[in-house]
């Protein structure tokens, strides 16, 4: 029961109190760039949910079974992004072949995941952090799923962005990191949700 | 030779200005946002950025005719990759404040698209002399472009700047700033301030590109309209000699 308290307390901080976006800075390139239109950041908040739980799930095992006994911890960047990027090319040719319309949807996005920090940053923070395989496994969720909420709930401001009347200079990008701050205020604001539960 | 003298400076400026890779081309923003609280880490960022840079793109150049089309993509990650665990473990031997400080984000430097994007769009197809020049142009443009924007962040966020907490080579020297100390706002040190230096900074430039625009246009208008009144003019005194 414990365990299962704090797994689940582990994803609501790293999605909410500690959103990958707006306090950590991971994955700001798709954030930006594919959050104009609400169907294409939906797309690709669920691609990358996909990727950051299958990375997940496979480097920390690799990490602590077979780079740490081999004694070369050090390679664990160069095995990480490879590991991902052959993962990304996977999961294309794996929906491309089971199923064509998700594939149609999502799969512009999947290239781009390669590039993507919240990736690497997450297989890198667990195994930085030395996290257990369950709080990996939480940290990913948390992160991938808060990446996928803030992209829907940026790019559905953005879409009302588009028609309002911003002064020249600020339209298109400025306004939408202004956006974004003030979002991020907003999300400050969560960060004593758990101050009263000990984990 | 003679080509080269001029061409090599435009080289180099055009990462600085033209086609700075923060503020142009709206490339490796993570960072930009992350490590920029004060101004000696965004200087170490950018260093170990440009550092990462300059290895992978002589490098790739150098093998540009080995590596085969199709996996040059995973071939240019494992490039960069290497050179990110190299210049991570030295920064971690020598210079473990800036490592601590930095943290994942010397890891991420991995997955910055502008070190593959300028693998890809001009080292693969340019000498390794030109390559490094063009890395050295696009490092020093991203430096200066994250130092300004640690510079309004750490002045305004705590009225000062701090020397030596990173650097631990040279001692530990604060500079405050008198007037602003005793306003500062430490929203500014956020991700919040983060957000509004960038946008800011964004909007300035899209001012200033507009404004030039404008100027453009004015001044295409009005030598229309000379051109226009010459030709009238021309056209009348032709017809006043006709009448004659």
């Amino acid at each position: 029961m414990n365990i299962f308290v704090s797994f689940i307390l582990a994803i609501i901080s790293s999605m909410l109190i500690d959103n990958v976006v707006l306090s950590r800075f991971y994955g700001i390139c798709p954030f930006l760039g594919v959050s104009k239109k609400v169907k294409s950041s939906l797309g690709m908040g669920i691609a990358v949910v996909f990727v950051i739980m299958l990375a997940t799930t496979i480097c920390w095992p690799l990490y602590n079974y077979v780079l740490v006994p081999a004694g070369v911890p050090y390679l664990d960047t160069v095995t990480y992004i490879l590991v991902i990027a052959s993962l990304v090319q996977l999961v294309g040719l794996f929906i491309k072949k089971y199923s064509p319309t998700l594939y149609k949807s999502l799969g512009i996005y999947l290239p781009l995941i390669t590039t993507n920090c919240a990736v690497l940053g997450v297989a890198q923070g667990n195994t930085d952090q030395g996290l257990t395989f369950l709080n990996a496994i939480a940290n990913g969720l948390g992160t991938s799923i808060g990446f996928l909420l803030i992209i829907v709930v940026f790019s559905s401001i953005r879409v009302r962005l588009e028609t309002s009347n911003t002064p020249k200079a600020f339209k298109g990008l400025p306004i939408a990191l202004i956006t974004a701050a003030i979002m991020a205020l907003a999300f400050m604001g969560l960060q004593g949700l758990f101050s009263g539960i000990k984990l | 030779m003679a080509r080269e003298k001029g061409s090599v400076r435009k080289n180099f400026l055009k990462g600085i200005l033209t086609e700075n890779p923060l503020f142009v081309s709206i490339l490796g923003t993570c960072p930009a946002l992350a490590t920029t609280k004060t101004l000696e880490a965004a200087l170490g960022m950018g260093l170990l950025f440009t550092i990462v840079l300059i290895c992978s793109n002589v490098l790739v150049s150098l093998l540009r005719k080995i590596i085969p089309e199709e996996i040059r993509t995973p071939a240019y990650i494992v490039i960069i990759a290497t050179f990110v665990t190299m210049v991570k473990m030295f920064t971690n031997a020598f210079l473990p404040e800036l490592y601590s400080t930095l943290g994942v984000f010397i890891s991420l430097i991995v997955v910055n698209c502008i070190v593959l994007g300028r693998a890809e769009a001009y080292a693969s197809k340019n000498g390794p002399f030109d390559s490094l020049i063009d890395a050295l142009g696009m490092g020093v443009g991203y430096t200066l472009a994250i130092m300004l924007m640690a510079f309004f962040r750490e002045l305004l966020g705590t009225g000062g700047f701090t020397f030596g907490k990173v650097f631990t080579f040279i001692p530990e020297t604060p500079l405050i700033i008198p007037g602003i100390e005793s306003y500062t706002i430490s929203l500014f040190q956020t991700p919040v301030g983060a957000f509004i230096v960038f946008a800011i900074i964004l909007a300035i430039i899209a001012f200033i590109k507009n404004r030039k625009a404008e100027l453009k246009a004015n001044l295409a208008k009005q030598e229309k309209a000379k051109k226009l009144a010459e030709a009238q003019a021309m056209a009348a005194k032709q017809a006043e000699g006709g009448n004659k």
